[in-house]
C-alpha cells in the first residue's frame, strides 16, 4: 500500500504542474464568461418582446390578435404610421412591428387567409440575436388562434381550412440599414451562421498551424542548439526575428490563399446557389472586399506569430514548445465562440473591447462585416492588427538581443526578481540556467 | 621599417575581472585570463564550474554583469557584431538542421561568411574537414552522433576563424572518432587559429592544450602549461593536480 501511496503522490506531482492547470482554469474562465453572455441573451429572448402593432383594420377579429398581441408581448406603439412606428421602435429596442391591413377580416369572411405584415427590426446577425424574432413568431400564432377562436364562437360560416389558419405573415426585415423583404431575422442569421461557424474555425486552424510552427522551431533550436550557433553568425539579432517570421509567414500565406481560395468558393455557393440568394439584398463580397479580407487575415497571422515568436523564448525543447502553443489557441478560441453565437455590434462595450484586442478576432469578422458594409470596424481592426504585430515583432527583437533567449534572466546581473508573468512562464517550462 | 610588435597584438583574449550572475547566483565570480594567438587553450573543471558559462559570454551569447572582455581587440559589450565575424562557437551537443544535407547545413553556414566564390571554398574545405564521403550528401537526421559532431567540427572549422570555442570538443565520440578530431583542432592551430576549449575530459586538454585553466564553482583557481602545473604540485597528471588544487 504504500508503494502504491508513494507511486500516486510522485504521479500527482508530475502531472499538476502549472503548465496542465492554467490552460484548464483559463479555459474554464472563458467559458464561463462566455456562458455569462449568452445566458444574457437567452435571459432577454426570455422576456416578452417589445413591439408594435398598426390596426388597419379595426374589426372583431383585428382586435382579438391585437388583444392576444398586447397581453403576451410589449406593445410600444400602437398607431398608423410606419416611419412613427419604427422610430418609437428602435428608441425602445423593439424587434417588430406588426401590420394589420385593412381588408384582413374581409379576407377572411370571404374564405381567404388574412394577411398580417410584419417589418422585423434586427440588430444583431449572431445565433442568440434572433432569439426574439423566435418568440415574436410563437405570439404571431396565439393571435391567429384568438382569430380563430372568435370566428368559433361567432359560428360563422366561414371555410373550416380558414378558421384553422386565418393569417399568413409577411415579411420584411430592416438590418443596417437594408430592407429585405420575403425574408425573416431567423433565415437571415440561419444563413450567417454557417459562415459564422466556418470562417472562424479556419482561421483558428490557420493560426494554431502557422502559430506552432514558429514555436516549434524556436523549441527545436534550441534543443539542437542550433540557435546558440545562430546567434553567434554575423547576422543581426532582427534579421533572425525576421527571417523565421517572414519565413513562417509564407508558409503562413500559403495557408491564408489556400483559404481563401476554399472561402471564394464557399460564399459563391451559400450567397447565389442556396434556397435565399442574399446577393439580392447586396449581401455579397466584390473584389475590395476580398482584398481587405485578405490583410486583415494576414496581419492577424503576423500577430500570431510574433507572439508565438515571444512565446517561443520560452520553449526549452521540441515538447515544451507544444505546451505553449496553448495560449494563442485560447486566445484564438475566445473571438471563435463570441464570432459564432454573438454579433460584435450588439454586444456589451466590455465585451467588444476585449474582443477588438485580441488580433485574431478581425479576420473572423471581416466577412460579415464586409457583407454590411462595415468598412469602419474592418479597417480600425486591420489598423489594430498592424499596430499589434509591430509592437509584437519590436518586442520580440528585443528579447532575442537578451541572455534571457538562452537563460531566462531579464536583467544584467539582475538582482531583482523576475516578473511574476515570466516567472510563471519559466516555472511552466522548468527553464534553467546551465 | 619594422614595425614594433606590442604586448597587445599577441593576445587574442583578455578578460579582466570578469563576473556574470544570473538573479542571485553567481555563475562566473570575476576571472581574468589572457589566451595568446595561435594558442590552444583550455578551461577545464567539474560540471558546474562555469566553462560553458564562460565560452558563452565569448561566444557573444550572454551579456556580462561586469568586468571587461576583448576579442582580438574587440570590446565585447560594443563591438559583439564585430567579434562575430572572426570567432566560431561549436556548443556542447549540438545539433544541425535536420532536413538539410550535411552539404546544404555547410553551405547554409558558409554564406554567412561570403558570396559566391568564396563560398564555395569554404564549403570544399568544410566537406574536406567532416570527411562524410558521399554521406555529406544525405539527410543530417541519418547521421549518427559521430557523424553529426564531424559535421558540426567542419562548420566551426571551415570558415577559418580567428578564434574557435569548442565546447566540450569530444563530446559523447569514442575514442577513434575523438582522436581524430583532437588532431584536427591540433592542425587547425597549426594554421593559425586560437583555440579556446572546454571540457571535464582532463586527459584530453593534457593532451591538446598549449595552456589550461582550471576552474572551480566559478574561479580560476590555478593556470599554466601542463607541464608547470604537474611539476608545480608533483602530479602524474592533470586530474591529480585538480583534485590538490581543489582540495
Amino acid at each position: 500500500m504504500k508503494s502504491v501511496t508513494n507511486i500516486i503522490k510522485k504521479e500527482v506531482k508530475e502531472l499538476l504542474t502549472p503548465a496542465a492547470l492554467v490552460p484548464i482554469i483559463l479555459m474554464a474562465a472563458i467559458f464561463g464568461s462566455l456562458g455569462n453572455i449568452i445566458g444574457g441573451a437567452g435571459d432577454e429572448a426570455a422576456r416578452p418582446p417589445v413591439i408594435g402593432v398598426i390596426d388597419q383594420d379595426g374589426s372583431a377579429l383585428s382586435t382579438a390578435a391585437f388583444q392576444t398581441l398586447n397581453k403576451s408581448a410589449i406593445v410600444v406603439y400602437n398607431g398608423s404610421s410606419v416611419s412613427e412606428g419604427l422610430t418609437v421602435l428602435d428608441e425602445r429596442e423593439g424587434v417588430a412591428l406588426i401590420m394589420i391591413p385593412s381588408d384582413f377580416s374581409e379576407r377572411i369572411t370571404n374564405n381567404q387567409t388574412g394577411e398580417l405584415q410584419v417589418i422585423w427590426i434586427m440588430k444583431g446577425a449572431g445565433i442568440m440575436d434572433s432569439l426574439s424574432s423566435t418568440s415574436v413568431d410563437l405570439i404571431l400564432q396565439l393571435a391567429c388562434s384568438s382569430v380563430s377562436k372568435v370566428l368559433i364562437d361567432q359560428h360563422s360560416s366561414v371555410n373550416s381550412s380558414v378558421i384553422l389558419n386565418p393569417a399568413v405573415k409577411s415579411e420584411t426585415t430592416i438590418f443596417r440599414g437594408k430592407e429585405m423583404a420575403g425574408i425573416s431575422p431567423g433565415a437571415i442569421a440561419g444563413f450567417l451562421s454557417q459562415q459564422a461557424f466556418v470562417v472562424p474555425l479556419i482561421v483558428l486552424m490557420v493560426i494554431i498551424m502557422a502559430g506552432s510552427m514558429v514555436i516549434s522551431s524556436m523549441g527545436t533550436e534550441k534543443e539542437n542548439k542550433t540557435l546558440e550557433t545562430l546567434l553567434t553568425l554575423p547576422v543581426r539579432r532582427s534579421s533572425i526575428v525576421f527571417g523565421k517570421l517572414a519565413g513562417s509567414a509564407i508558409v503562413g500565406l500559403i495557408l491564408a490563399i489556400i483559404y481563401m481560395v476554399g472561402l471564394g468558393y464557399y460564399t459563391t455557393s451559400i450567397t447565389a446557389g442556396g434556397p435565399i440568394d442574399l446577393s439580392r439584398y447586396g449581401l455579397t463580397l466584390d473584389a475590395l472586399d476580398y482584398v481587405l479580407v485578405g490583410i486583415s487575415l494576414f496581419l492577424g497571422l503576423l500577430s500570431a506569430l510574433a507572439l508565438c515568436m515571444l512565446l517561443g523564448i520560452f520553449a526549452k525543447n521540441y515538447k515544451s514548445a507544444q505546451t505553449l502553443t496553448m495560449p494563442i489557441t485560447l486566445l484564438a478560441m475566445i473571438p471563435m465562440f463570441a464570432v459564432m453565437m454573438l454579433d460584435f455590434n450588439t454586444m456589451p462595450l466590455v465585451g467588444q473591447v476585449l474582443l477588438f484586442a485580441i488580433p485574431f478576432t478581425h479576420p473572423m469578422m471581416a466577412i460579415r462585416s464586409l457583407m454590411f458594409d462595415d468598412y469602419t470596424l474592418v479597417v480600425g481592426g486591420i489598423v489594430y492588427e498592424a499596430a499589434f504585430a509591430f509592437v509584437t515583432m519590436a518586442i520580440a527583437v528585443w528579447a532575442f538581443r537578451k541572455d534571457i533567449l538562452l537563460t531566462g534572466r531579464l536583467r544584467k546581473g539582475g538582482e531583482r526578481p523576475l516578473n511574476p508573468i515570466w516567472r510563471a512562464l519559466f516555472k511552466m517550462n522548468r527553464m534553467r540556467p546551465r | 621599417m619594422q614595425k614594433k610588435v606590442g604586448v597587445s597584438d599577441l593576445i587574442a583574449i583578455e578578460v579582466r575581472d570578469l563576473v556574470k550572475s544570473y538573479g542571485s547566483f553567481c555563475a562566473i565570480k570575476g576571472i581574468s585570463f589572457e589566451v595568446n594567438k595561435g594558442e590552444i587553450f583550455g578551461l577545464i573543471g567539474p560540471n558546474g564550474a562555469g566553462k560553458t558559462t564562460t565560452l558563452r559570454v565569448l561566444a557573444t551569447l550572454l551579456q556580462i554583469t561586469s568586468g571587461q572582455v576583448k576579442v582580438f581587440g574587440h570590446d565585447l559589450e560594443r563591438e559583439a557584431d564585430d567579434i562575430r565575424k572572426i570567432i566560431s562557437y561549436l556548443p556542447e551537443d549540438a545539433g544541425a538542421y535536420k532536413n538539410l544535407t550535411g552539404r546544404n547545413y555547410l553551405e547554409f553556414i558558409a554564406a554567412f561568411f561570403g558570396n559566391g566564390r568564396r563560398v564555395e571554398e569554404i564549403v570544399r574545405k568544410g566537406v574536406e574537414i567532416a570527411d562524410l564521403a558521399e554521406r555529406i550528401n544525405d539527410k543530417v537526421e541519418t547521421y549518427s552522433k559521430g557523424m553529426t559532431r564531424r559535421l558540426l567540427v567542419a562548420r566551426a572549422l571551415m570558415i577559418e576563424p580567428k578564434l574557435a570555442i569548442l565546447d566540450e570538443l569530444t563530446s559523447g565520440l569514442d575514442v577513434l572518432n575523438s582522436q581524430e578530431i583532437r588532431k584536427l583542432a591540433k592542425k587547425t592551430s597549426s594554421e593559425g587559429t586560437t583555440i579556446l576549449l572546454s571540457s571535464h575530459n582532463m586527459l584530453e586538454v593534457e593532451l591538446l592544450c598549449d595552456r589550461i585553466a582550471l576552474m572551480n564553482n566559478g574561479k580560476i583557481v590555478e593556470i599554466g602549461t601542463p607541464e608547470e602545473l604537474k611539476k608545480k604540485y608533483d602530479c602524474e597528471n592533470i586530474e591529480e593536480v585538480f583534485v590538490k588544487v581543489v582540495a
